[in-house]
């Protein structure tokens, strides 16, 4: 089983998911350079979080033409996990492998904090490890998180069981309070149609370990190992 | 043959534009009054060799759809110009 790690000019959260499946984990893991343009013997890739490209234009939208996105899509088609992370989800909308577009925080801060996350799916490759009912507390930072879709592109996603994760109060309670950016639906993170591609906001991989606050992260990733190990 | 292009790239309608209503708010405490609404959006310049107009035409409408506007969220309008 392993991980890859995509590095992209502008990445900061590189780092942060590698020592996690490193250290953590104990799985192995390696960085890919944006420019390499193979993919091979790798069974799950984390786009990290940070500002690819300056984010300039708009969050995303450089990176997505970086000579590996190419394969990355290639990989998700062929069923390959992809778990997209902050500016990681930003790339993966704007290629295409996930529905929707993370405009402007609604009040135009950036935040870095904790939020509690609903799950609202947890029959995925991310999210099987999860009890039901369970809220986890992991951290954002972000300035550009809030999730947009139509009405139409929404309700296929709620059809579909697509929204993953939902901002929410410690007890679970989804509210206008809890949604830090204005994400339409307080939506924190979407799969895909086929379930091998997750975007999110939040950072699993910075809730990892106690010391950090929260381990709830680790329930994201342990979902993914328990998938694999079962393939 | 040279041509100048002028690119203009907006927010949807419908869609928030949380910076526009910033500029809109600090207008207003401004005391400019009467302001309905601030929009904000992207102007872009460029110059192009093309074989012709409707060459170029169609390689920024390419551009446009595939990199210079995200087509979920913003509209986008240009024209070109012999340099």
């Amino acid at each position: 089983m392993k991980f890859g790690v995509i590095v992209f000019p502008g990445s900061n959260c590189d780092l942060d998911a590698y020592h996690l499946v490193k250290d953590v984990l104990r799985k192995p893991v390696e960085y890919i350079w944006h420019q390499q343009n193979s993919l091979k013997g790798y069974d799950c890739l984390i786009l990290p979080g940070g500002f690819s490209y300056g984010d300039y234009l708009r969050c995303g939208a450089i990176a997505r033409f970086s000579p590996i996105m190419q394969e990355v899509v290639e990989f998700a088609n062929r069923g390959g996990l992809v778990l997209g992370i902050c500016n990681g989800f930003q790339i993966l909308t704007e290629a295409g492998l996930l529905p929707g577009v993370l405009l402007r925080n609604q009040d135009l801060k950036f935040y870095c904090q904790f939020v509690h996350l609903k799950v609202e799916n947890v029959n995925t490759p991310f999210t099987n490890f999860i009890e039901p009912q369970k809220i986890l507390k992991i951290p954002i930072a972000h300035g550009d998180g809030n999730y947009y879709i139509d009405e139409k592109g929404l309700n296929s996603l709620l059809e579909k069981k697509q929204v993953i994760f939902r901002y929410a109060t410690a007890e679970g309670v989804v509210s206008d309070e809890a949604n830090p950016n204005g994400a339409l639906f307080n939506i924190a993170g979407v799969i895909s149609e086929k379930g091998n591609v997750l975007g999110m906001m939040p950072h699993p991989e910075r809730a990892g370990e106690t010391l950090l606050g929260s381990t709830d992260g680790l329930f994201i990733f342990q979902s993914l190992l328990n998938y694999l190990e079962k393939l | 043959m040279l041509y100048k292009v002028k690119i203009v790239v907006m927010p949807r309608k419908g869609i928030l534009d949380p910076q526009g209503q910033a500029v809109a708010k600090a207008l207003d405490t401004m005391d400019y009054k009467g302001i309905n609404s601030v929009r904000i959006g992207k102007h872009l310049e460029m110059e192009l060799e093309g074989e012709n107009q409707q060459i170029v035409e169609e390689t920024v409408k390419e551009m446009c759809e595939k990199l210079l506007a995200n087509t979920v969220i913003e509209d986008y309008r240009f024209t070109i110009e012999e340099a």
